[in-house]
C-alpha cells in the first residue's frame, strides 16, 4: 500500500522505529482486534490501538454509560451518559483516527454467540469484569486458536497474561475453574483505583501491538502482576498444564460453558 | 571512492525537514530490493547528516553524498538489509 500524506505524518514516529517501519505500520492497519468490554480496561486498549492505526477494532459491550464509569472508562464522557458503550467507544476511536473502523457488537457474550463474533478477528483482548466471561473467552480462544490478551484488575492491583493457544499456557492452566460464587467480592463492593485500569489496559495494548508486529517477548507463559501502592511489577512463570481441562492433552471441556453470573450484575 | 553504481529510484525531498526526510527515505527503501540504490535529494542541511546516519543505523550503506549547489545535496544509499526483526 501507499501511505497518504496524512498517514506519513500520523504514523511517522512508528515508521522511524527500526522494528516497525512502514511495513509494520501496514500490518497494524490491516490488523483486526476485538475488545471484550469497553470499560476500564477496554477503553484505554481501544484508545491506543486506534491511535496506533489498528485498522479494525471490534467492541463487544451491551451496557450503557453510567456516571460511576467515568472515573476510569476514558472512552466515554459525561455527554454520553445513557449511550451504549459500544457506540460511545466507536465515536471516540473513529474521531481520534479516521483510518480505524470500529465494529460494534452490542450483546453479552454467551456460549452461543462468542465463536461467531470472534472468528473474524486476529486477536482478542479480554477486559471483562466477571469470571463467567473470562472463562468463556479463554475457552473460545483456545478452541479457535485465537491469541488472547487477558487481564484483570482489583482495587490497586492488576495482572496481565498473553495466551497463545497451543504455544503456552491458557487461563485455565493457571486457574482451572472459576472461584465459587460468593468467594470473591463483587466489583461494585471491591472498588478500583481508576488509573489502575489505565496502566493495565495500556500494557494489554502493548501486547497487542507487539503481537501484530511480531516483535519482542510476549507475556506468554508469564503472568505480570502489578501493585500500584508498592509500584512494583513482577512476572511469575506459568507452565502449561498437561492436564488442563481445555488446552491439555486430553481436554474434558469440548463445549463452551455459561457459568452463572455472580459478579457485575449491574443490569 | 569512484565506485560505480546504478540508481534504482530517486526521491525528491526538497522542502522536507527532519524527521520526515528520513521517514520518507525509509518508506522508499523498504519497497526496494537488496543491492538496489536509492538517491535522495535534500535541501535541508541537517538532514544531510541525519538521513545517512539513520540509514547506517538500520544497516544500509551510504555510497556517496554530493553537494550539487549551495542548497542541494544528493545522497546515495544502497539497500543492504531488510527490516530489523527481534
Amino acid at each position: 500500500m501507499e501511505f497518504t500524506e496524512d498517514q506519513i505524518l500520523r504514523y511517522s514516529r512508528h515508521i522511524l522505529l527500526p522494528e516497525v517501519g512502514g511495513e509494520g505500520q501496514e500490518k497494524l492497519l490491516s490488523a483486526r482486534v476485538v475488545l471484550v468490554g469497553a470499560g476500564g480496561l477496554g477503553s484505554p486498549v481501544g484508545y491506543y490501538l486506534a491511535a496506533a492505526g489498528v485498522g479494525t477494532i471490534g467492541v463487544i459491550d451491551n451496557d450503557r454509560v453510567e456516571m460511576s464509569n467515568l472515573q476510569r472508562q476514558i472512552a466515554h464522557n459525561t455527554k454520553r451518559l445513557g449511550v451504549l458503550k459500544a457506540d460511545s467507544a466507536k465515536e471516540t476511536y473513529e474521531t481520534l483516527n479516521h483510518d480505524v473502523t470500529v465494529i460494534t457488537h452490542k450483546e453479552r457474550l454467551t456460549s452461543q454467540n462468542i465463536k461467531d463474533i470472534i472468528k473474524d478477528y486476529d486477536i482478542v483482548v479480554d477486559g471483562s469484569d466477571n469470571f463467567p466471561t473470562r472463562y468463556l473467552v479463554n475457552d473460545a480462544c483456545v478452541m479457535l486458536k485465537k491469541t488472547l490478551i487477558s487481564a484483570a484488575v482489583f482495587r490497586f492491583e492488576g495482572q496481565v497474561m498473553s495466551i497463545y493457544p497451543g504455544d503456552g499456557p491458557c487461563y485455565r492452566c493457571l486457574f482451572e475453574v472459576p472461584p465459587p460464587a460468593g468467594m470473591v467480592p463483587s466489583c461494585q463492593e471491591a472498588g478500583i483505583l481508576g488509573v489502575v485500569t489505565g496502566v493495565i489496559g495500556t500494557i494489554q495494548a502493548t501486547e497487542v501491538v507487539k503481537a501484530i508486529l511480531g516483535i519482542g517477548e510476549p507475556l506468554k507463559g508469564r503472568l505480570l502482576l502489578w501493585n500500584a501502592l508498592d509500584m512494583d511489577f513482577r512476572t511469575v512463570k506459568v507452565p502449561r498444564n498437561r492436564e488442563c481441562p481445555v488446552c491439555g492433552e486430553k481436554p474434558t471441556i469440548k463445549e463452551l460453558i455459561d457459568y452463572e453470573l455472580f459478579c457485575s450484575m449491574s443490569h | 571512492m569512484a565506485e560505480e553504481f546504478v540508481v534504482t529510484r530517486t526521491v525528491d525531498l526538497k522542502g522536507q525537514v527532519c524527521p520526515y526526510t528520513f521517514v520518507r527515505s525509509k518508506l522508499a527503501i523498504e519497497k526496494m530490493g537488496l543491492g538496489e540504490v536509492l538517491e535522495i535529494v535534500l535541501d535541508h542541511k541537517p538532514a544531510v547528516e541525519n538521513v545517512p546516519r539513520s540509514m547506517e543505523n538500520e544497516g544500509q550503506k551510504v555510497l556517496k553524498i554530493d553537494q550539487t549547489s549551495e542548497k542541494e545535496w544528493h545522497v546515495f544509499i544502497r539497500k543492504d538489509k531488510e527490516k530489523v526483526r527481534k
